[in-house]
């Protein structure tokens, strides 16, 4: 069934069971992916996947849910049924609604929509990348994580308000993590993801140089001392601290009390004001943007941090409703609405030019550089604010690096954005958002020395 | 061309589909797959969610749905749907072929299904066994309400997740299973709160096959416990980063042997060239004092199957014995590609991905020593009470949080410190589990590899670990 015919039956079906007001969000997707191991195929896949998720309101205008893979005329009624059924257990003490802006304009996006390479091809594709990236040094013995997909598929959104929206697209992905071992020392593995609109859309060639780089370049390494030290982060792992943070923009977390920010904290100075942090999801370059939100609320560009001071939080329809303002284009679909960030860029100040030192091409002092973290879900304390992460990184001195063996980095969120001592001034792209190298004062590192 | 007839059927879940099944398992052999399997499920799900004094969230969730592999050499294809038709099921055995390129000439014989294995004729009633939604928001409600006593709580929620899966598995070699399975679990979750300091509470109790599990959770006895280790942890400093020996004690302690070792032991590590134990069967890789089992069988735990997702039944595997590698944890396509027989451990969260080789139930065997004479032995140390997640390294570097633990000196326990960190690797940490407690526990989780999210039950008595490096500031 299409967006319409889904929407014709469900309005036919509702109005047997009394139901007068529904919302659904579906969608439908066809997966393939491919997997080799020294040039063998190790294993295809294929899928063909939809799901969909139908809320009701009631008379006490209390939301119920369901969600379904069957999207047989069965399968919708059973889905409005228990939706029905589970609307009596709607909370009362947040009522939810149709987003305000569901039936607004959705930015005109261009539908990156390529045609499928198919399994042969992506299976010719990576096997010949394995196969460059094995021959780039003597010391990768096997790419043990390593695969090739693309993805296409279509999103729907309407209610019984007369909103319809949907959007459809295409993505590819190649992934190579390769292991490395020389005599006598321990293995090292590094890696490379990039993503695209179709196979022919990806860098290949700078994932395996890429993966080849990181690989050989940690070879040789050193165990460090544990102690306090300068850290530079890259771009990568700059976004993935402050999206496993992400809570402290995310109205939802802070109603819930599970963020570091609270409701009054708009305005508060959190960081060094060289720092400016938007999410911005339908930027150019963000190959997974989607023009509307679960909620059926158009994407936008939304400044979370501007000159080190908090600017606005993300919001769904409910979450906005108790803050007194609008949804930003950041829900999913639920009784509960969940809210996330799309994808951030962080960027240097405009205004605060006389920050110009320390750069991570020529300083010559004493520093670690973070270039990956490693282990988010265990090592994020996301609503205390602290973090304790194993990362992948170098010790510089002199103006020469060498890799460290393992070692974890600790510190405090609050802290660490005040504790920014330089920005620079090159952005660089990521598969997670945009962010320049970010120097922090100093934090706890504990090395194996 | 195999000739099929043009009745489009649809798989019915209430019967045996066996006819129907053997033409799609005929088909992909007459187009030259070696073998083929066939996994279907349809499952009923259902969260609840507590938070405060009141239900917050109910999300119930249904759904169907096919996974068809086939193997060719040692090659496998894997195509999943929610297309239960025979037209359905038809394309996605094609497509499986098309993928790996089969052009044989060759046609494995396939002598039909066996006559269906039912474990599911005793569990047809479950659904209508387990308790009701009002139930639960009752129990969970008067859970978080228990939380309250305690005033510097100031976030308390409690939820309930139900998964109830009836599955049917068949393949060419004539397995032919239908299973019911049911998995509860309840979590309580608090954050306490005092001016700057803040710590947090958490615990999660599980049961597989027992629909009267939660109505005979002791929910006044788990919002202590959530309470004690939050409230313990509010003033807690911060823990310097060292090199010391550390006593973790049972239950979800075993999450470092899971993560650390377990998935080491696991045939799909094999196959990568990313365990260090690949050829270390019959040799010392860890103290004497360390056995480790891996087991598909206890009645009533979260990681107990009747029968595995390959249609096979879980056998107990002692994976370690006495510090010795005695076995790995194996599959179908691990057997294929290793030699490692089948333990019953093919498993996979659901239709849409392939079963690789999965712990089930995973723990550390118990020893001779009490909890005491581990603490008593160590005059410099920490004692992890508590341990949160953690991962492992593509490398076998691993990193665990610990969520509660004090320090110990003297042989006594003393101050509560946060923020520490357990950093090592298997094969140094093994041999340095030099003391197994008497007082083995398990304890429920969901483990997430190759094969998705699966239930499983780590534990272990209290250990002690000679010496590790502790992360902290």
């Amino acid at each position: 069934m299409d967006l319409k015919e889904i929407s014709n039956f469900i309005t036919i079906s509702a109005e047997t069971l009394n139901i007068k007001k529904w919302d659904f969000g579906a969608s439908f997707s066809n997966d393939f992916s491919v997997q080799v191991d020294k040039g063998i195929a190790k294993q295809l896949k294929a899928s063909q996947k939809q799901v969909l998720t139908l809320r009701v309101w009631n008379n006490e205008n209390l939301v119920g849910i369901t969600t379904t893979s069957d999207l047989s005329e069965n399968g919708l009624k059973k889905a409005l049924y228990q939706a029905n059924l589970a609307s009596d257990y709607g909370n009362k003490n947040e009522l939810t609604d149709f987003s305000p802006l569901a039936k607004d304009p959705i930015k005109k996006i261009k539908e990156f929509k390529r045609s499928p390479a198919g399994i042969k091809k992506l299976l010719e594709t990576l096997r010949i990348a394995e196969n460059e990236l094995l021959n780039k040094h003597s010391a990768i013995k096997t790419i043990p994580y390593n695969g090739l997909s693309e993805s296409f598929f279509k999103r729907i959104y309407a209610n019984s308000d007369g909103a319809q929206r949907s959007y459809e697209k295409s993505q590819a992905a190649i992934y190579l993590y390769a292991r490395a071992e020389e005599n006598n020392r321990k293995p090292r593995s590094s890696g490379s993801v990039k993503i695209g609109y179709g196979l022919e859309d990806i860098d290949i060639n700078s994932c395996i140089e890429e993966a080849a780089e990181k690989t050989i370049s940690h070879l040789n390494y050193k165990a460090i001392e544990t102690g306090k030290y300068k850290i530079c982060f890259s771009p990568e792992s700059f976004l993935t601290l402050i999206n496993a943070f992400s809570s402290m923009f995310n109205a939802r977390s802070i109603i819930d009390g599970v963020s570091i920010s609270n409701k009054d904290s708009i305005g508060d100075m959190i960081a060094n004001p060289l720092l400016n942090i938007f999410d911005d999801g339908l930027h150019e370059k963000n190959i997974s943007s989607a023009p509307f939100d679960g909620e059926g609320t158009p994407t936008q560009k939304l400044c979370l941090i501007n000159n080190g001071k908090l600017e606005n939080f993300i919001h769904s329809e409910s979450t906005a409703r108790i803050f007194k303002t609008k949804p930003t284009g950041h829900a999913g679909l639920g009784s509960k609405v969940s809210v996330s960030t799309d994808w951030l860029v962080v960027e240097r100040s405009e205004n605060l030019s006389k920050h110009n030192y320390l750069n991570h091409k020529d300083y010559l002092g004493e520093y670690i550089y973070i270039e990956e973290l490693n282990a988010i879900h265990a090592g994020v304390k996301a609503s205390q604010g602290s973090f304790s992460l194993p990362f992948d990184g170098w010790f510089y001195k002199g103006g020469k690096r060498i890799s460290i063996e393992a070692a974890t980095v600790a510190g405090d969120l609050k802290i660490l954005l005040k504790d920014i001592i330089n920005i620079e001034k090159k952005q660089y792209l990521t598969t997670s958002g945009i962010s320049p190298h970010i120097w922090v004062k100093e934090l706890s590192i504990t090395g194996d020395a | 061309m195999v000739l099929t007839s043009y009745i489009n059927k649809e798989i019915d879940f209430n019967e045996e589909n066996k006819e129907l099944l053997e033409e799609i398992i005929s088909l992909g052999l007459s187009l030259g797959a070696d073998f083929v399997e066939i996994f279907l499920e349809n499952t009923d799900n259902i969260s609840v969610l507590v938070e405060e004094d009141f239900i917050t969230n109910v999300s119930p969730s249904f759904g169907k749905g096919a996974g068809i592999r086939i193997f060719k050499d040692k090659r496998d294809g894997f195509v999943s749907t929610n297309d239960l038709s025979k037209k359905g099921l038809i394309n996605s055995i094609t497509q499986a072929i098309e993928m790996l390129d089969i052009n044989s000439t060759t046609i494995k014989r396939f002598e039909g299904l066996e006559d269906i294995r039912n474990y599911s004729i005793d569990k047809c009633s479950w659904l209508d066994a387990i308790p009701t939604v009002n139930e639960i928001g009752e129990k969970l409600l008067s859970s978080t309400k228990f939380l309250k006593k305690e005033e510097k709580v100031n976030v308390r929620k409690g939820s309930y997740s139900r998964n109830w899966q009836k599955v049917i598995i068949a393949s060419s070699d004539g397995t032919f299973a239908k299973d019911i399975r049911l998995h509860q679990t309840v979590g309580l979750n608090v954050i306490a709160l005092d001016k700057q300091y803040r710590s947090s509470g958490s615990r999660r109790f599980g049961s597989s096959d027992s629909p009267d599990e939660f109505k005979n959770w002791n929910h006044e006895a788990a919002a202590n416990e959530v309470l004690d280790s939050s409230m313990n942890m509010l003033y807690a400093d911060y823990v310097d980063a060292c090199q010391k020996p550390v006593v973790l004690a049972n239950k979800f302690g075993g999450v470092i042997f899971h993560e650390a070792c377990g998935h080491l032991l696991e045939t799909t590590q094999i196959e990568r060239g990313t365990t260090p134990f690949a050829n270390k069967l019959n040799k010392k890789i860890a103290h004497e004092a360390v056995t480790a089992v891996d087991e598909g069988i206890s009645s009533g735990s979260f990681g107990s199957l009747s029968v595995d997702d390959e249609g096979m039944e879980p056998e107990k595997s002692i994976l370690i014995k006495d510090g010795i590698l005695k076995k790995f944890i194996s599959d179908r396509a691990g057997e294929m590609r290793t030699g490692h027989k089948r333990t019953g451990s093919g498993r996979r969260q659901n239709y849409s991905f392939a079963a690789a080789s999965r712990m089930r139930n995973t723990f550390i065997a118990k020893g001779n020593y009490s909890k005491d004479e581990l603490i008593s032995s160590i005059s410099d140390g920490l004692y992890c009470k508590s341990m949160g997640g953690g991962s492992v390294g593509a490398t076998g570097q691993f990193n665990f949080a610990v969520e509660e633990g004090y320090l110990i000196k003297n042989g006594k326990l003393t101050k509560p410190v946060k923020g520490a960190t357990l950093i090592g690797e298997a094969t140094e940490v093994m041999p340095k589990i030099s003391m197994c407690g008497n007082d083995l526990e398990l304890a429920p989780g969901f483990c997430g590899s190759i094969s998705g999210s699966v239930n499983v039950t780590v534990g272990q008595p209290h250990i002690k670990v000679d010496s590790i490096t502790i992360g902290g500031r």
